[in-house]
């Protein structure tokens, strides 16, 4: 039998009819049924579903820098393992992605890693201050061909920065990922605001200080016609904003985390700091609004906004706590989970959502494919049946920031292709 | 009861039993003149990460008179201030055998995290977190309100009182909504917009924006502390548009029934929200609060570590 030469049998792509599904040299080269295995070796996958693996738009690897939190083989070893192929690593590294060299770096480790293809995220302004842009065209043209560009963890609040870094892109087709956060608003913000963080005492983080960066950003993709993409959004008037800037053809796409779809802030009464992350959790009218918004293709794509921290970083007073939780290896379960009840949600959609959407945004060629002959083999193969109970010192992280622990997900990651390579076997790696 | 974090924690009955155990500890000790074996051995230790006068002083007495080991570590001149975490402090406390935790700390929860992280067994007594709660300020007031208005009565039903000032800041006033309001009085949040938290209107409580029109209504009226910081022009425009609208004097006390009291958590900032007159006059109860902060301590320290010890 050759090597990498996998016939994958009785899976159902999509979750619809019944094929199979050959991989020669990285690449799907015949679907069908009743093929024979020739000398490809034989993956069973009855019961089983089959979809082009994920692609996560909004990842933090820590790398270079904080290497105690994730690195990019630990992060790359999480997403394979959540069933993604492709993770866009976001800019707030030490030091920070603003420049070629950084990104370089990071798109080499990635690559000698080779777990799933890691492309870096540029930082919008110099060292994420908000001031100057960065060298967006140097990175654009680096060898890891950066194309979204972000200073997530932080807003670009100036809006003739804004402004100049939505035109600047338009010469090499980049988008602006914005982290909508009035800073004003928001300052020492611990939690949602509302009736809930002002028993606590905590210090609230109102929606409109999401929800007037949006509005402003979308006004200016307009004016200037350029993409904008929206970052972890989680209000229900940050949806109404979007869904009107697409009825007026703006070109803007949004996200939405797993989190911010199942978890709603009455958790934050335990004080807990696993649950603090920011944007932060929101009321259960938010959590709806979001479901139904990804359901209609309001919000484009879900994307983690995997935030690993070191234990002591969450092992302390609530508002000295760092903000952010863990993604990647949960993400499928967690979506799952949260669009079970949701109307217009099926396999085909989530695939939408978080395989082939987040691809084209990212300009991430080769991920987000069909399962179709000539196509790239990065296939996720998932058990509908089988529940998963979330461990956290189980999980392929150097974190263990998930707030999902202890959870049963409702469906598990069994194997998993990348480049046509069976990584993944049976939920375990298989370096 | 294991804990005293939130007054939310508190049913009637629980709130009830802790005043009724004020007062008879009281009683026993002849107004505090005799000592009380029932901590006799036991470890208190008073962690304050905030300075504090009255409530560091008002939790020391109250251990050493119910005859505890009492313990006062404060920020300033300890490890708190080389940045020790609160976990590692909490694991050196547990190590040495603490009892009872009495924490005063800047941040909302931190004695809830105290109590539920896992990091010690102790019993954990909350003295003010941050912006959230100030459990047994609440106890003592109402310990007063009970003695000055309904010496006999299980609840407070019928009671109507203002609570005036910087809600948004003070967990004073967020102790007292909740516990007084779980007694059944009527409370009656008075202050600016930009100092009361979003959604209040969802606490029971109602929400009135001017004290001159509340001031007939009110048998009690509880003046909270403003603080200077917040003077700057972005809660509020200057101190003195906040005394003209919201604070306490001698021709606003007389707009209250006769039988109305005043009171004040302290610090007050005389002059501000309310004028020395009346704080010193004849219907504050200020000092009584004071008295009665200590009473409420000794019944709670009693009810959490003092064991099946009979009061009588």
């Amino acid at each position: 039998m050759s090597l990498n030469s996998y016939l994958i049998v009785g899976s159902r792509p999509y979750g619809e009819q019944v094929c199979d599904i050959r991989i020669t040299n990285g690449l799907i080269s015949e679907i069908g049924s009743g093929l024979e295995p020739g000398n490809h070796q034989v993956v069973n996958a009855n019961d089983l579903i089959s979809l082009p693996s994920f692609v996560d738009l909004h990842t933090h690897l820590r790398e270079p820098g904080r290497e105690d939190a994730e690195t990019i083989a630990s992060g790359s070893r999480a997403a394979t393992l959540g069933g993604f192929s492709a993770v866009f690593a976001m800019a707030n590294t030490t030091p920070v992605a603003d420049t070629a060299g950084v990104v370089e770096q990071v798109w080499r480790i990635g690559r000698e890693t080779g777990l799933v293809d890691v492309f870096p995220i540029g930082a919008v302004s110099v060292g994420l201050r908000g001031e100057a842009l960065a060298e967006l065209g140097a990175m654009a043209a680096s060898a890891a061909k950066v194309t979204v560009f972000s200073d997530d963890g932080n807003c670009v609040s100036d809006s003739v920065l804004m402004r100049r870094a939505l035109e600047y892109v338009k010469t090499f087709d980049g988008v602006i990922a914005q982290h909508a956060q009035d800073p004003a608003l928001t300052q020492g913000a611990q939690m949602n605001e509302g009736e809930l963080s002002g028993i606590l005492g905590l210090t609230g983080w109102p929606a409109v200080a999401e929800e007037a960066i949006i509005a402003r950003d979308v006004l200016l993709a307009s004016h200037v016609d350029s993409r904008l993409h929206v970052c972890h959004v989680s209000t229900s008037g940050s949806v109404a904003i979007i869904r009107w800037a697409k009825e007026m053809g703006i070109r803007v796409t949004a996200e939405v985390t797993p989190h911010h779809l199942l978890l709603t802030e009455d958790l934050v009464s335990s004080f807990d700091p696993v649950y603090k992350v920011n944007p932060p959790l929101r009321s259960r009218a938010d959590t709806l609004a979001l479901r139904e918004a990804l359901a209609d293709g309001t919000l484009d794509i879900v994307a983690t906004d995997h935030a690993p921290h070191p234990h002591e970083s969450k092992d302390c007073e609530w508002d000295r706590a760092a903000f952010g939780m863990l993604g990647l290896e949960t993400a499928l379960g967690v979506v799952v989970a949260a669009m079970a009840e949701t109307p217009d949600w099926n396999w085909r959609t989530l695939s939408e959502r978080m395989s082939i959407a987040p691809a084209k945004i990212g300009r991430a060629v080769n991920h987000g494919r069909p399962l179709a002959v000539g196509e790239p083999a990065h296939i996720v193969l998932i058990d509908p049946q089988r529940t998963r109970e979330v461990v956290s010192t189980e999980l392929a992280s150097l974190s263990g920031n998930t707030p999902f622990a202890g959870m049963t997900l409702p469906v598990t990651v069994t194997d998993v292709f990348f480049n046509g390579v069976h990584q993944v076997r049976n939920g375990e790696l298989y370096e | 009861m294991k804990h005293l974090i939130s007054v939310q924690d508190l049913s009637r009955a629980d709130t009830l039993h802790i005043l009724d155990t004020a007062r008879e500890l009281d009683r026993v000790t002849n107004g505090g003149l005799k000592l009380l074996p029932t901590l006799r051995g036991r470890t208190v230790v008073n962690l304050f990460y905030e300075d504090s006068t009255r409530t560091r002083l008002s939790f020391e007495r109250a251990a050493k008179r119910l005859s505890a080991d009492v313990v006062t570590v404060s920020a300033k001149g300890s490890s708190l201030s080389k940045g020790e975490s609160l976990k590692d402090t909490a694991l050196t406390l547990n190590a040495m055998g603490a009892d009872m935790i009495v924490v005063r700390h800047p941040s909302p929860g931190a004695a809830h995290r105290l109590a539920h992280a896992g990091w010690l067994d102790s019993r954990v007594l909350n003295a003010g977190d941050g912006k959230h709660e100030h459990p047994t300020q609440a106890l003592a007031d109402a310990l007063t309100i009970r003695a000055r208005l309904r010496p006999d009565a299980v609840d407070f039903e019928g009671l109507t009182i203002g609570i005036v000032g910087d809600v948004l800041h003070s967990r004073v006033a967020r102790s007292n909504i909740f516990l007084l309001a779980s007694l059944g009085a009527n409370i009656v949040v008075i202050g600016p917009p930009t100092l009361l938290p979003v959604r209040i209107e969802n606490w029971p409580c109602t929400v009135s924006y001017s004290l001159d029109a509340a001031l007939p209504e009110l048998d009690v009226i509880m003046m909270l502390r403003v603080q200077q910081e917040r003077m700057n022009g972005t809660f509020f425009p200057s101190e003195l548009e906040y005394t003209r609208s919201f604070g306490l004097n001698r021709s606003r006390a007389a707009a209250l029934p006769t039988h109305a009291i005043v009171m004040h958590p302290g610090p007050m900032n005389r002059g501000v929200e309310i004028t020395a007159e009346v704080a010193d006059g004849t219907r504050s109860v200020i000092t009584e609060q004071v008295a009665n902060g200590l009473k409420v301590r000794m019944a709670i320290m009693y009810l959490l570590i003092g064991g099946d010890v009979s009061v009588a």
